[in-house]
């Protein structure tokens, strides 16, 4: 109100092309646009932050292990156990391996990777960011020179592009233990026999596809995360927002991804 | 009471500013303002909360845009430069920020040392470090290298803060609110270490402020911020030599009661 009172006697009014709220979803989708073309133009132009990179490849590849080695080893034990009783009805057990391993590597280790990408690593960047801006050390960084959007956006987003395809074949190696322990100890399948059913089961496509799909995974959830946290605003509130908006926009993004990206695999499939 | 320093040059203009608008929305914060800061000079930009003191640096050092008239730095208009030419130019404007902005992730050394190790990379490892611990003595903090920004005081974060801007060698500083949420005694130190700077660095100076013992202590021509136009200027006793209520009200706060 105070706001309005004071500029009362300025004479001064902004035009809105439609309505504020219309513009401001057009302005949003258009600095979410400005924002993909900053990345590309910038992540080949030096200076380049290797030691950043590292840094950062660390932060989100080897600190999301242990959570990765839990849920994906509990993944396989879990799917295995419950597709035994639908398999057995026809007495084919025997094609427990197959079965767990097609779905392994084409939905579950991508998915469940990029999942925990997104919770984990997507709020820590959003968060961190968010809180650079907040007391402006993204600002300190631009007046002293540097690039920010260099240092901190393009350094997280290439490791999380690189790292959670890593993060997802680490993943399909812990479920498919899981799921062998859960077939040995039921079925009593040697390692050798398990082994060679998973891969009869899969094609070069399967994984060729699943690994181009979390380089897809990945940069979004990069993306989104340092969008949100670069443009934080509103003090701490908007530090526990960008946290938020990243995961929940980053896992929404990842499931429709996710769907867009079946009905490709399909069509190559079908070819 | 500060002298005024003799070796302002009043034939060099660091600063140019003409007309500058600015509005957030529908709040036009700054209504045509006029402003020239000159070589060696100390400017205090006096101002209530909220009048647009720190719009108008970082409009200066290009964190913001104007809406309209002229903002020349160093022969330069800002809101014309390329991304390499402001990078160019932000090397001789250094910020200290009201809240240091210190990378809380990094210890006090690699704080200076970030800006250092980009933009000065000719600089051997020996050179940074001299450098480095050259400006943290200046700033009176060398024993604080290894600390994290989390385990310093208020004072110390501004002077670390302030160390960081000087690492780069700037021509000008700009200095937003640097007493602000600070003791009386600490004030005085880094009111001194202004002036020392200024000294010590032959550095131009825009403080914004609304601490008037600051004003005094550090400014050596004052202007003062009220309704989107610079009011008044002058030297201190100048500024509040005045009838307007408004002034008047400024300096009893600050003085009387």
């Amino acid at each position: 109100m105070e706001l309005k009172d004071n500029n009362a006697g300025t004479g001064r009014k902004r035009n809105y092309f439609v309505s504020r709220r219309i513009d401001r979803i057009f302005l949003e989708l258009y600095k979410i646009y400005a924002f993909h073309v900053r990345f590309f133009k910038e992540v080949f132009v030096p200076p380049y932050e290797f030691k950043e990179v590292v840094r950062q490849c660390y932060e989100v590849g080897v600190r999301s292990l242990p959570l990765i080695s839990l849920t994906g080893f509990i993944i396989g034990i879990v799917f295995t156990n419950q597709s035994r009783p639908s398999l057995s009805e026809f007495g084919a057990t025997s094609w427990l391996p197959s079965l767990v391993s097609i779905a392994i590597v084409r939905a579950l280790a991508p998915l469940v990777t990029a999942i925990i990408a997104a919770g984990r690593v997507g709020s820590a960047i959003g968060a961190e960011l968010g809180s650079m801006r907040v007391t402006e050390q993204i600002d300190a960084m631009e007046v002293s020179a540097t690039n920010p959007f260099n240092y901190l956006v393009v350094t997280r987003v290439l490791a999380t592009t690189f790292m959670v395809p890593a993060l997802m074949i680490y993943t399909v190696f812990v479920s498919l233990m899981g799921a062998y322990l859960n077939v040995n100890q039921n079925e009593l399948t040697s390692f050798t026999t398990y082994i060679t059913q998973v891969f009869e089961a899969i094609s070069f496509l399967d994984i060729f596809s699943s690994i181009i799909k979390t380089f897809i995974f990945g940069f979004t959830i990069g993306m989104v995360g340092c969008y949100k946290g670069y443009y934080s605003s509103k003090g701490t509130e908007g530090v526990g927002k960008a946290a938020n908006s990243s995961v929940v926009t980053a896992m929404f993004l990842v499931f429709i991804e996710e769907l867009l990206s079946l009905q490709v695999i399909n069509l190559f499939r079908a070819m | 009471m500060k002298k005024i320093n003799p070796n302002i040059n009043y034939d060099n203009k660091v600063i140019e500013i003409r007309g500058l608008k600015k509005a957030f929305d529908d709040f036009e914060v700054l209504k045509g303002v006029d402003l020239d800061l000159y070589q060696g000079e100390n400017l205090v930009v006096l101002g209530r909360s909220g009048t647009g003191k720190s719009v108008l640096i970082k409009i200066i050092s290009g964190l913001l845009t104007p809406d309209e008239g002229l903002v020349k730095v160093l022969g330069q208009e800002v809101d014309k430069l390329s991304t390499k030419g402001l990078e160019q130019l932000r090397l001789k404007v250094g910020f200290s920020f009201q809240n240091s902005a210190l990378y809380d992730s990094m210890t006090v050394y690699e704080n200076l040392e970030f800006p250092l190790i980009r933009n000065s990379k000719s600089l051997t490892k020996a050179e940074r470090d001299q450098r480095i611990h050259f400006v943290l003595d200046g700033v009176g903090l060398l024993q604080a290298i290894n600390q994290m920004p989390s385990e310093l005081s208020g004072g110390q974060r501004k002077r670390i803060g302030i160390a960081r801007t000087l690492i780069l060698k700037p021509e000008i500083m700009l200095y937003d609110e640097p007493t602000a949420g600070l003791d009386p005694i600490t004030c005085i130190e880094i009111n001194a270490l202004i002036n020392d700077v200024q000294e010590r660095f032959n550095t131009s100076s825009i403080i914004i402020t609304h601490d008037l013992t600051c004003a005094r202590a550090v400014g050596d021509r004052v202007v003062m911020l009220l309704d989107g136009q610079f009011q008044r200027q002058g030297t201190f006793e100048e500024v509040f030599n005045s009838d307007d209520e408004r002034v008047k009200m400024f300096y009893d706060y600050n003085f009387v009661n």
